[in-house]
């Protein structure tokens, strides 16, 4: 396999990743507020994702790192052309990180009102704007030969929002069975309940995607091309299948399991429709950028790939051993006990 | 104001908010194992306390570094398109490495040392700590790594229209990025060990927890004298590599004219940029400029003469910047030398005057690390990639000088309110001391065997 395709695999598992796991992490942050009955109930849900959650952001920071060294011309153009959302990406990231440190060391009710204000929009914005951004790189972005022709608005087109809403009702779902798994009584069951209404809004939305994917892009060329990959797009849709049926029978472990398998699948569907490009043009195709020329020389690619295949196996036994460590349920008398709790 | 002036303005506000608080972290982290390495050696109860009290400053500290961290990764693209594109093939490498290699380890283990007190052993726990600390100083190394290869590029070529990568051990190897590597994390020592001590300083001039802080001060103080002479040592040795190789950026932090010979050292001089001269060059000690740029008093110093206008650096910021960091390092030196011997007796306690000069001293290895970046910053200009691209053809076509505006107004005052945010939860939970409720300590302790 040449070397391009390698890093174009790796730069979709790299996203498919990063949105598997902060997706939880965003899920769980936009429901915070929605699901609590008390403070208590607020903290342990922002501790059930304490642990990990910068570690699953280093995914985000990894896949930008792995754009910048295997597709630098891609890097370039993707995030000046996308600057003002990725920007406001930024500005959300920022504040929902600080959010979970600052928000238990105030000591007044209205600094953790602001906190949990901040954590909620801190985890919507990005769900929303990195679905508009991955809906319009699937459309193809208005480029030619003298730049870039779009602007934020223009962003927030039907398609691109179809794709936000998907992605914000993707990690709803995932936050909810994260949060159905991860605390106990009450909370628990309203998590649950809360996961199965979401789960109808998900499916509707998601049906009403790939009906649009259909009119709006030309992602399913490929798939005609190699009915074969048609595949994937169907795992995607068996898993979310497979999240109703595991949810009936309370097994939210499974669930979740599924849950992750859908973002993954939806995440390679439109990698793999955009194949070969990384950045189609929608308005001059001869200026889409491609993995071959967008991407760096063998040399360096090579040199990337021995670093992934080093040290990325490393980083999933160690992550897979910290999620093992924190696998029980955050109850009220764990985050009572442990004083440097958030 | 134009789009690469703007540019500049943002990366240099986003950078310097950024390494006010990675130093720390830097420094911190491993005296903070250190720390839980000796209670776990020894089951001293002091030995946690100081651990739980300096970790929780080190967590206040350290999620504004982390979270101001991806800017920076960001920017790159989002600004400095061009750049990217020319560089990215060589420049890219380290920055995935970084946080293949390094954040994944930082951020992972963190997060096990802050929630995982009660569910791995006394051992485990510790040794995360540790983890952290390498893994925070190794993203230093490829960060600065790549900085290194930004002011003398090595083992590329240019083809494709590009800079490409040909020798991936070539820039592992960059004595400028190493050494630069070494600079850096050894002034966030500093910062780290002035940060313990000052802060130990103020309780023990109020009597708090007297036996802990007077542990944490001799600590720090120990920790404090190495580095600072670590970190002037290597400053020796990396401002001739300079001269060696950014001969442009060295004639601006001495504010030398004319090449010369046998160059003397002004330790009183007032440039006159002008006029291309010096107004006042007095004290001098004769061959000594020449002696320090290449370890031999006859060696020839290139003035800034000698470089095309469009090529030199701007002086002034240079050489104060220069000047102010080398005589806060000289400082540094005699203040932890003080305070290593002070503290050797437990002294330092009978020296008020003293304890105030070092709560008061806290803040100046952060000014001093701030200087030293824009000495290689600015030093650099007018180039992006040292005698390769220059800074104004980097920036990005596509973003306007109204749109870089707009974000280089949010990120002030975004960045302006987490740092009052998290300067005050410093200060409060600084000023508060440890944790006084052992029954909670104890209780920890014996969940942990």
């Amino acid at each position: 396999m040449e070397y391009q395709v390698l890093w174009f695999v790796l730069w979709g598992l790299l996203w498919a990743v990063y949105f598997m796991l902060d997706g939880f992490d965003f899920g769980t942050g936009m429901l915070q507020r929605l699901l609590s009955r008390s403070n208590t109930e607020k903290r342990i849900i922002i501790n059930t994702i304490g642990p990990v959650w910068d570690g699953n952001e280093v995914w985000l920071i990894t896949a930008g790192g792995a754009t910048f060294a295997a597709f630098p011309a891609a890097y370039a153009l993707m995030f000046s052309y996308l600057y003002s959302p990725l920007l406001i990406i930024l500005f959300a990231l920022i504040i929902r990180g600080v959010a979970f440190e600052f928000r238990g060391k105030g000591g007044t009710v209205a600094w953790e009102r602001a906190w949990d204000t901040a954590i909620f929009f801190g985890s919507f914005i990005p769900s929303l704007l990195f679905g508009v951004a991955f809906g319009n790189l699937f459309q193809g972005l208005p480029m030619d030969e003298s730049g870039y022709h779009g602007t934020l608005l223009s962003l927030l087109n039907p398609y691109g929002l179809l794709t936000g809403a998907l992605f914000v009702l993707l990690f709803l779902e995932h936050g909810a069975l994260w949060l159905a798994l991860k605390t106990d009584g009450e909370l628990a069951q309203r998590a649950e309940r809360l996961s199965g209404r979401i789960w109808i809004v998900l499916f509707v939305v998601a049906v009403l995607f790939l009906i649009h994917t259909a009119f709006a892009t030309k992602l399913y060329a490929n798939f005609m091309n190699t009915p074969l990959w048609f595949i994937v797009p169907v795992a995607g849709a068996a898993s979310l299948g497979a999240v109703r049926i595991y949810s009936t029978f309370r097994n939210y472990g499974r669930a979740f399991i599924a849950s992750c398998v859908t973002i993954v699948m939806i995440v390679f569907t439109g990698i793999i429709g955009l194949y070969p490009n990384l950045m189609p043009s929608s308005i001059a195709p001869d200026h889409s950028l491609t993995i071959f020329n967008a991407s760096s020389g063998i040399y360096t690619l090579k040199v990337m790939t021995a670093v992934v295949l080093l040290f990325v196996p490393v980083v999933i036994a160690y992550q897979i051993w910290i999620y093992r460590i924190f696998r029980s349920r955050v109850t009220d008398r764990e985050i009572e006990d442990n004083r440097e709790a958030y | 104001m134009d789009v690469v002036t703007l540019s500049r303005l943002q990366f240099a506000v986003t950078s310097m908010f950024h390494f006010i608080f990675v130093p720390l972290t830097l420094g911190l982290s491993v005296l903070i194992a250190y720390m839980e390495t000796r209670y776990v050696r020894t089951g001293d109860i002091a030995w946690l306390r100081m651990t739980k009290f300096w970790g929780k400053l080190f967590l206040i500290n350290f999620t504004l570094g982390i979270v101001t961290g991806i800017t920076l990764e960001f920017q790159f693209g989002m600004n400095w398109a061009e750049y990217s594109r020319y560089v990215g093939d060589i420049f890219g490498a380290p920055l995935a490495i970084e946080s293949t290699v390094a954040f994944f380890l930082e951020s992972s283990f963190i997060g096990l040392w802050v929630f995982g007190w009660n569910k791995v052993s006394k051992k485990v726990h510790a040794l995360s700590i540790w983890l952290v600390a390498f893994a925070t100083n190794l993203s230093g190394l490829w960060i600065l790594l790549a900085n290194g290869w930004m002011q003398h590029p090595v083992g590329y070529e240019i083809r494709n229209g590009r800079a490409e990568m040909v020798d991936f051990i070539a820039m592992l190897t960059n004595p400028y990025g190493l050494l630069k590597f070494f600079h850096t994390i050894f002034s966030g020592y500093v910062i780290a060990a002035f940060f313990v001590m000052g802060i130990s300083a103020w309780h023990l001039l109020k009597k708090r927890d007297q036996d802990l802080f007077r542990r944490s001060f001799r600590t720090a103080a120990t920790f404090g004298l190495a580095s600072s002479l670590l970190v002037f040592l290597v400053g020796d040795f990396h401002a001739a590599e300079v001269a060696k190789t950014q001969p442009a950026k060295f004639a601006a932090m001495e504010s030398v004219w004319e090449t010369q010979r046998a160059a003397p050292y002004h330790l009183l001089l007032v440039p006159d940029v002008a006029n291309e001269r010096n107004a006042v060059e007095t004290v001098s000690v004769p061959k000594m400029l020449s002696f320090l740029a290449f370890h031999d008093g006859d060696a020839e110093v290139r003035g800034l003469k000698d470089f095309p206008k469009a090529d030199r650096p701007p002086v002034l910021p240079v050489l104060a910047g220069f000047r102010g960091m080398a005589a806060l390092g000289m400082f540094f030196m005699l203040l932890t030398l003080v305070a290593f011997i002070l503290s050797r007796k437990d002294h330092m306690d009978s020296y008020p005057l003293f304890l105030r000069t070092m709560l008061w001293s806290l803040p100046l290895p952060y000014l001093a690390a701030q200087l030293g970046w824009i000495v290689a910053e600015v030093g650099r200009q007018p180039w992006i990639v040292y005698g390769m691209l220059r800074t104004s053809d980097a920036v990005s076509r596509s973003v306007s000088a109204s749109q870089v505006a707009a974000s280089l107004i949010g990120f002030t005052l975004l960045y302006g309110l987490l740092a009052v945010v998290d300067i005050y939860l410093l200060f409060k939970f600084a000023r508060k001391g440890p944790d006084n409720d052992i029954g909670s300590m104890v209780r920890t302790a014996r969940q942990e065997i």
